[in-house]
């Protein structure tokens, strides 16, 4: 339940500023504030709402379109298993089955210590690797219940804590576009000139 | 063209060519439509009618709920096209009604209906609804869907004054586009995805918006029902009549609907030159005000020291006399009449004729808070000017506030970029983020204001490429009204052809001016005479001084003055109840006639029920007075005083005193008191839903004020003049500018008005902690 | 020879041309080192040192087809921008979720800055004056591998102010999604990017290169389309046509996923190659796993109607794909040999577009999930004959007219030729129909024993043979 902090306002008035609209940063500010507090509070929408000039009617409406988004507190770990066609072909029904015999829990909930969220996901982009996983969005290929075994144990272990960041972490770089480099964003509105390097002429 | 006589040749060179003139054919028939016209909207002039729902008119199309599915011939055989959004083309063949475009729409109602609740026997919408009208004709008359339906918490409230039933919701997106892009107010937005998509707010954030009842009325299923309405009546048991909203001036067209010679709801009704279907939520419920239980429904004559009810005779026996004898005794001038915005206009042309056959002229329509009625002698513009001129300049109120649709119609403009507006303003207004140029002045600078802002390239620039029209109203109501009329002139002075939208915002009051009766001296004269003992008697047609005139302490001294006071109204009033006699005048929807907007539009007002009691039209109150003082005014019946006004002179600039105000001492803060939507005004109170949305007293500063001030925010504070102090609760706003302090005008709680004297050119306050 | 690149999961190289995956082979081939050391940025110097127009004149002469599914002329495509509308953008699309794809997640993890450079030389070539990078939420690798990219040739003077010390200026700021499929759609794309829900716009009136991101024309390229610009560049239209067929030069890269032995994401010769070169080609897939009996294809993503062993001699060329019943897509076949228990085969699918709709039209977002729930209830073997017919019935309200379907020798099947008719804004609501149509056309009498024997079979039956 809470604002961003300062540091995070500043690095979202800096991806603000990359857009000739404030509205566009809505989804990479929501993913700060999931960031920041493994989850999307409600005054973070509302500070983001602030933040980007909308309301918070419209920060939600957006928010809750996007499956990464969660407004309630979820495991350390997100554990997505994909479901459809190539994974399920190559037998993820039986991972799944696995999964939730292994953690005591059914897909959509999580375990009790709060480590682990089990979900049924959909295709995830590595089909020819079925079945295939992600833990916090960070894939594991051609699983087998044994793998997916080892792998509970090492989250709980404590073993993939340099690979794996918590839930809310996305992206461990970021983009950072030099003051002195970057073009910057202007409203559209405010442009009526062709680009300068339209002049029939090569450039270089 | 058509007055020359010509032969056969000459015409065919004649023939004007339009080049936006589209034709088509719709089902084989021939029809002509506009360039950028939709299908549907052109077939809309045809017999046969395409079904859909999430289409309306004033609002851009989506496309979403895909019912308006229709094929139009192309080079590769027939397409199906979504009607609302496929515009018109030159030879376009259109076909509404073949097999494939009925299996489409058949299959798409079987799918809306598929997760629809079918509660319609207890459903508000029932048997005026979208929904149910088109699955009768376009649907395929029975579902095969036998799933489980999806479920939510049945109604919730989104608002005060709206309940949200999300399994009855079809998803067309009206409401939500109504908010966003008709309102401004995008508090209710689609939340989650695919089969689990729903309307929401934010959790605590209400759809707190001015305009909320209109989602209602668009809603094409019974998914949004207003509070006021719900359970109320069945739709076929209404009966309705076209007629005009007067809550404000902006003249909105509504339909009066009723039951059992009870109004049950009002309607938004589409007038293309005034409100375009909408309406504000004050004009919408304050239906609730007629039903009230606290209306006079008989005459009133004073005994001792209360207001008995007696005869209609007796109570007009009275008041004659009282006339007749003042009159008499100290001249015409001894009587005089305040208010009249409140009465259609035949109600207004009755009591001047009254009044020049008594030769009573002291007479106001309003109450020392507007402008004066010269402002309707400028060079008028109309609302569809303002939209469509090139600039708008507001030297006016919160529009949202005081003439809603109106701020919608100018949001529209602003927003669709055919419209700059440039608002002179002292704290932020509705308008104020879709103004091109806000520019702030602190009360009684407004002349610099404008002179700088006309002194200013790039705004001199803007004025220069086009129409200007100026939307001219009292601001504020703790400063000398001849600071506007001075910033005005200075515009005129400087763009002679910008033309004027006045906002003088009393229902009917440029309809009581044009009857003659503002002609004549202000208020401010009248009341002062009262106060000093010089009026015999005063008459009240609707009109309230204690609450409504700004200074507060003239009011008081002005009712306890005059000798005898008639009340004509339909609610006590803090004023009637003062009076010697009290005439019960029929209310809104009670009596039928004309009202005059803003513009000078003449719009007509619908009788739909009995007046209740035995309360009568103004006209007829003053046609029988006029009768027992034997000083004929020739009317019989209503149709007698239909006469067209006759047309007054026009002026180029306002008559001013040139006061310019005093300079502002760096401790004090300059005051800005202006009106609220939902305030103590009697139908507001009057109207159970609307009586607790008023917002309270309090006063309102620029943080950096508070700061130095070194007050807490939400405590109260003092607030003085030198001669007398009220105490208000501090609240923080950053939009009130720097040095001044705003106060919502007659709300609930401490009166500002103690603090406001009628001569004061500008009130500086100063605020303190208490101690 | 066939090679696999352990550090490129999935990757197959082959003794065949490279347009875009000639760096797969290097370890690093992701940082700029590497880059600049395998003629990085040439293609950009070779751009930059002609005029725009002919620039986009090469790429024109090029016939670079979309990857991203619809197959449309890239050059082609830039050329519908309104003349002298400014701003107007580049989108490129690496939201790639169509079930059965992967491509550009490797070309993005793999070779950041070659999408990069490509997106360089679009934005030239069109006049795009800032350029956003949208991908897919899920993909924290290529987000991490694009950003570091990003940094790295910001700093080297690639992108951004004055690039090369030229008068071209153009940013590319990364831009994430947030797990929503139907955002690959190009209008929700740009609603996304707009902040907003991923509903898709209608279109017509307004195509996005007129009216797209802000109402600005906006181009919105596949990441996989982009990155054979720079080869393009470095090696001229000639080159690039020489490969493939002319009415679909160069290369794809295509992903083999399900019952094949070797599955795989291969760059294929675009026009050429064939359904059987792929699946059963010793240097591609090398047959049907256990050496089984192949029962069915989907030769384009999950949105495509599928095929079975009759259309194995059809190459890769949309037009003959299109009139025999379904579409390339996406570049994803997905393979079922005879184990496959089809009914629940076409379920993981229909649910995936039903949970994927975004809500905007009635029949996706109502008719999705009703056929979802009458498929399940067949799969579950509590299904009852009527319910078959109401699978069609409710698809035909998605899809009036004939649905395209495959030939077929042994049920005596013609062809009905791609595309069908709608009656939503976009293809996911017919997609959710697309395998409940192939599979009941192809495979009926399955779900008609189904709902008689009333008997539960799992999906992945055949897995354990
Ligand atoms: C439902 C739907 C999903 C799509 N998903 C993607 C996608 O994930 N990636 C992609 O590049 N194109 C996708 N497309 C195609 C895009 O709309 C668009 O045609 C493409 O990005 C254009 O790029 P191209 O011309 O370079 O192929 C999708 C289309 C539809 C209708
Ligand atoms: S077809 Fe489905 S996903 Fe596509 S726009 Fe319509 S509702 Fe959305
Ligand atoms: S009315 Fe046209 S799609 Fe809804």
């Amino acid at each position: 339940m809470s604002r961003l902090t300062d540091a995070n306002v500043a690095i979202a008035y800096e991806i603000i500023g990359r857009y000739p609209r404030p509205k566009s940063a809505l989804i990479p500010i929501l993913h700060l504030a999931q960031e920041q507090d493994g989850y999307v509070a409600q005054d973070s929408m509302k500070h983001i709402a602030e933040l980007v000039g909308v309301t918070p009617a419209e920060v939600f409406g957006t928010a809750s379109f996007y499956e990464m988004f969660k407004f309630e507190p979820v495991g350390k770990y997100l554990l997505n298993i994909c479901g459809t066609l190539s994974c399920a072909l190559m037998g993820s029904e039986e991972l799944m089955h696995h999964a939730e015999k292994r953690l005591g829990i059914k897909a959509g909930s999580t375990t009790p210590d709060g480590l682990i969220t089990l979900e049924h996901a959909e295709c995830q982009a590595a089909c020819t690797e079925a079945p295939c996983l992600q833990v916090n969005y960070r894939y594991r290929f051609k699983m087998t219940p044994a793998e997916l075994d080892t792998l509970i144990d090492d989250l709980a272990g404590g073993k993939l804590a340099d690979e794996i960041p918590s839930h809310g972490v996305l992206a461990m770089v970021r983009q950072h576009i030099p003051a002195e480099r970057g073009v910057g964003a202007v409203a559209p509105e405010e442009v009526n000139e062709s680009p300068e390097w339209l002049n029939g002429k090569s450039a270089l | 063209m058509s007055t020359t006589e010509s032969t056969s040749d000459q015409v065919e060179t004649e023939v004007v060519i339009d080049p936006n003139a589209v034709s088509l054919t719709i089902n084989g028939k021939t029809v002509a439509a506009r360039k950028g016209e939709l299908i549907i909207a052109a077939a809309d002039r045809t017999s046969d009618f395409i079904p859909r729902f999430c289409y309306h008119p004033r609002m851009k199309p989506v496309g979403m709920c895909r019912q308006c599915l229709v094929e139009v011939e192309g080079p590769r055989g027939p397409m199906m096209v979504v009607s609302c959004m496929t515009p018109v083309a030159e030879g376009q063949v259109v076909h509404t009604e073949t097999e494939q475009v009925k299996k489409a729409q058949e299959g798409i109602l079987e799918l809306l209906l598929a997760n629809h609740p079918l509660d319609c026997p207890v459903c508000d919408k029932g048997g005026e609804c979208p929904l149910q009208d088109q699955a009768f004709s376009h649907g395929p008359g029975e579902s095969r869907y036998v799933e489980e339906k999806r479920h939510y918490e049945k109604p919730i409230a989104i608002s005060d004054l709206v309940f949200l039933d999300r399994e009855r919701c079809i998803l067309c997106d009206r409401c939500t586009r109504f908010a966003s892009e008709v309102a401004g107010d995008p508090l209710i937005s689609f939340t989650h995805r695919g089969n689990n998509t729903q309307i929401l707010t934010f959790p605590d954030e209400p759809f707190a918006s001015y305009f909320s009842g209109n989602t209602v009325q668009i809603c094409p299923v019974g998914a949004l029902t207003a509070k006021p309405y719900r359970f109320k009546a069945r739709p076929w048991d209404l009966e309705e009549t076209q007629s005009t909203c007067t809550a404000c001036s902006v003249g909105c067209a509504t339909v009066i609907q009723s039951s059992r010679d009870q109004v049950l709801r009002f309607q938004g009704h589409d007038n293309d030159e005034v409100n375009w279907g909408w309406l504000c939520d004050r004009g919408r419920f304050n239906f609730e005000s007629i039903n009230s239980e606290d209306r006079f429904t008989t005459p009133l004559v004073k005994e001792g020291t209360s207001l008995v009810p007696t005869s209609w005779s007796s109570a007009l026996e009275t008041a004659a006399r009282t006339i007749r004898l003042a009159v008499s005794s100290k001249g015409a001038n001894s009587v005089a009449i305040l208010g009249g915005a409140r009465l259609a206009n035949e109600d207004a042309r009755a009591w001047a004729m009254l009044a020049s056959k008594l030769g009573i002229t002291l007479h106001d329509a309003q109450l020392d808070d507007g402008l004066p009625t010269e402002v309707f002698n400028l060079p008028q513009a109309t609302i569809n000017d303002a939209t469509s001129a090139t600039t708008v300049i507001l030297l006016s109120p919160d529009l949202k506030e005081e003439l809603p649709v109106l701020y919608l119609r100018l949001r529209d403009a602003a927003t669709k970029n055919r419209t700059r507006i440039i608002e002179f303003t002292t704290r932020a207004s509705g308008l104020t983020r879709y103004a091109w140029k806000s520019l702030n002045y602190e009360p009684g600078t407004q002349v610099a204001a404008v002179n700088s802002a006309l002194n200013d390239t790039e705004i001199a620039g803007q004025l220069s490429k086009g129409n200007v029209v100026v939307v001219l109203g009292r601001a504020n109501l703790a400063e000398s009204s001849d600071f506007t009329a001075q910033a005005y002139n200075a515009i005129a002075a400087a763009f002679p052809a910008a033309t004027v939208l006045p906002v003088l915002r009393r229902g009917n009051i440029r309809g009581a001016a044009t009857a003659g009766l503002t002609a004549g001296n202000n208020a401010r004269s009248i009341l002062t005479a009262a106060s000093e003992g010089h009026i015999e008697c005063l008459i009240l047609l609707g009109a309230d001084p204690l609450s409504d005139v700004p200074d507060l302490d003239l009011a008081r001294r002005a009712l306890a003055g005059a000798h005898n006071i008639i009340a004509v109204d339909t609610f006590p009033t803090a004023s009637t109840l003062r009076a010697d006699v009290v005439l019960p005048a029929a209310a809104y929807a009670e009596r039928g006639g004309t009202t005059t907007n803003l513009e000078g539009r003449v719009l007509p007002l619908s009788q739909k029920i009995t007046a209740r009691g035995t309360s009568r039209p103004d006209w007829m109150i003053a046609t029988e007075l006029a009768e027992q003082l034997g000083a004929d005014i020739g009317v019989e019946s209503i149709d007698d005083l239909t006469a067209i006004d006759a047309p007054s002179q026009t002026l180029q600039v306002l008559s001013v005193a040139g006061s310019s105000a005093p300079e502002r001492n760096s401790y004090d803060l300059r005051l800005v008191v202006s009106r609220k939507m939902y305030d103590n005004a009697v139908s507001t109170v009057t109207s159970p839903s609307l009586a607790h949305l008023s917002i309270g007293a309090g006063i309102y500063l620029n943080p950096r004020d508070i700061e130095r001030i070194g007050a807490l925010v939400g405590k109260d504070v003092k607030v003085s003049t030198s001669s007398k102090s009220v105490i208000l609760t501090l609240h923080a706003d950053e939009s009130v500018l720097k040095g001044t302090a705003w106060v919502p005008f007659n709300q609930p709680g401490t009166d500002i008005r103690e603090l406001m004297n009628a001569n004061d050119l500008i009130v500086d306050v100063r605020v303190e902690n208490l101690s | 020879m066939t090679s696999t690149y352990a550090h490129a999961p999935g990757f197959v190289a082959g003794d065949r041309p490279k347009i875009v995956t000639s760096r797969f082979e290097f370890a690093d081939s992701y940082t700029i080192e590497r880059y600049l050391a395998t003629n990085g940025y040439a293609g950009l110097r070779a751009a930059l040192s002609q005029p725009a127009a002919s620039v986009h004149d090469e790429v024109k002469n090029a016939t670079v087809l979309g990857r991203g599914g619809a197959g449309f002329p890239a050059g082609t495509k830039w050329g519908l921008t309104p003349q002298e509308v400014w701003p107007r953008y580049l989108v490129v699309n690496g939201d790639e979720s169509e079930p059965g794809t992967y491509k550009d997640r490797l070309l993005m993890e793999r070779d950041p800055h070659q999408l990069i450079e490509g997106c360089l030389i679009a934005c030239y070539a069109a006049g795009l004056s800032r350029c956003f990078l949208y991908i897919r939420g899920e993909m924290a690798l290529a987000q991490e591998r694009v950003a570091t990219a990003l940094n790295e040739a910001y700093a080297a003077g690639f992108i951004g102010k004055n690039i090369l010390g030229t008068k071209f200026s153009v940013d590319i700021v990364l831009h994430w999604g947030a797990g929503a499929y139907v955002v690959g759609e190009e209008t929700a794309l740009i609603e996304s990017l707009e902040g907003n829900r991923g509903m898709p716009r209608l279109k017509p009136p307004f195509f996005p290169a007129a009216n797209g991101l802000y109402g600005q024309p906006t181009i919105v390229n596949n990441v996989e389309t982009l990155a054979n610009l720079p080869w393009l560049l470095c090696n001229g239209s000639e080159a690039f046509t020489a490969i493939g067929t002319k009415t679909s030069p160069g290369t794809r890269m295509v992903a083999v996923s399900g019952h094949v032995k070797r599955p795989g994401v291969f760059e294929i010769i675009n026009g050429v190659t064939t359904f059987r070169d792929l699946l059963y080609g010793e240097e591609f897939c090398g047959g049907i796993r256990n050496d089984n009996k192949l029962k069915a294809f989907v030769p384009g993503g999950g949105s495509a109607p599928w095929f079975t062993p009759d259309q194995l001699d059809l190459p890769f060329e949309a037009s003959q794909v299109g009139p025999a019943g379904s579409m390339l897509g996406s570049g994803a076949i997905m393979v079922m040999d005879e184990t496959t228990d089809i009914p629940a085969a076409a379920l993981t699918l229909t649910r995936f577009y039903a949970h994927e709709s975004c809500g905007k039209c009635t029949p996706c977002r109502e008719g999705g999930t009703w056929l979802e729930r009458i498929l399940t209830r067949v799969v579950e073997g509590t299904g009852t004959d009527a319910d078959l017919d109401q699978l069609i019935e409710v698809g035909s309200s998605i899809c009036p007219g004939d649905f395209p379907h495959a030939s077929n020798a042994d049920l005596g099947l013609a062809a009905v030729p791609f595309p069908y008719k709608m009656t939503t804004i976009c293809f996911v609501g017919p997609s959710a129909y697309a395998p409940i149509h192939s599979a009941l056309t192809l495979f009926r009498s399955e779900f008609e024993a189904r709902v008689t024997t009333r008997k539960r079979i799992p999906v992945t039956a055949g897995h354990a043979l």
